[in-house]
């Protein structure tokens, strides 16, 4: 393999910070979660490069389990969207504020 | 030599698909774009020599979940376009600041960890004997087969939790819809 690894972590250090500021910077909130999704594919990308780096599948196996915790993940937080658009008509995470007083 | 092309076809367009999503201005959108991303990274996957992981983020990721995703902007019809404006003051340029120190870091830590020069790999032929999916499966079923067992257990949970949140509540809309703010924010 001629490419180096550190250039695919470099590739996910940027997805992550990429995904960072989408959560930093949007109010829409399955634009947010999409960028937590972002973070977290940025992350197995990482855990990849570096079993291919140690020559074992551990990395791989963890990347495993992050796809099923995602996953997990995902369907929970989209149903807390969808009972939070049913409340207040909107996806605007400014308008979430009902534990605020 | 192949997978030098590969990586230097794919990893613009992972980094372009990624950072256009976090712009845009229409949920679809961002939510095809963060399809072209997944897609990439299956594409990086494959290089990496994890065919299983590749097939599995395609079908997982840029099918089920996305498919997920696409299906709720689609119910709750916010598709329509969203600006960009900071509600707090200096928002933009605070988390830009913390992206681009977030980026140094990450260099940095690359840097003094692996070394940005490519070194001697080890021969992942041999990790990968008899085929990527049996090798991954002699780890997973030998070495982590509890915590295995376990995400089973965790995919019935969020099931569940999905299920419960997602009931509509007779009678409870009507109460907090009337609130005055509910009202307001839904006459924007």
């Amino acid at each position: 393999m001629r490419t180096p690894i550190s250039y695919f972590l470099l590739v996910s250090g940027t997805l992550f910070t990429i995904g960072t500021i989408g959560v930093l910077l949007r109010r829409n909130a399955l634009i947010i979660f999409m960028s937590i999704e972002l973070q977290l594919n940025a992350v197995n990308l990482a855990l990849v490069a570096f079993s291919r780096q140690n020559g074992n599948l551990t990395g791989q196996v963890l990347t495993f389990f992050s796809m099923v915790v995602a996953a997990a993940e995902v369907v929970v937080g989209l149903a807390i969207i969808v009972s939070l658009y049913r409340k207040r008509r909107s996806v605007d995470v400014d308008d979430a504020r009902m534990l605020k007083w | 030599m192949a997978d030098w092309v590969a990586f230097w076809v794919i990893a613009p367009i992972a980094v372009v698909s990624a950072g256009a999503m976090v712009v845009s201005r229409n949920a679809v959108h961002a939510a095809l774009l963060l399809i072209v991303n997944f897609f990439t990274l299956a594409v990086f996957f494959l290089i990496l020599g994890s065919e299983f992981l590749f097939v599995v983020q395609i079908i997982v990721y840029a099918g089920a979940i996305m498919v997920l995703f696409l299906f709720v902007i689609m119910l709750l019809g916010v598709d329509r376009e969203v600006g960009l404006g900071e509600q707090l003051k200096g928002q933009r340029v605070l988390a830009s600041l913390l992206g681009v120190g977030l980026l140094a870091e990450v260099v940095a830590a690359v840097r003094l960890g692996v070394g940005l020069r490519r070194s001697a790999l080890p021969d992942f032929r041999a990790v990968n004997q008899g085929g990527n999916v049996q090798a991954l499966a002699r780890v997973l079923f030998n070495h982590f087969f509890l915590p295995f067992e376990i995400t089973s257990v965790l995919l019935i949970v969020a099931a569940i939790g999905a299920m419960l949140h997602g009931r509509r509540h007779v009678g409870d809309e009507e109460t907090i819809d009337a609130l005055p703010e509910a009202e307001e924010v839904a006459a924007k």
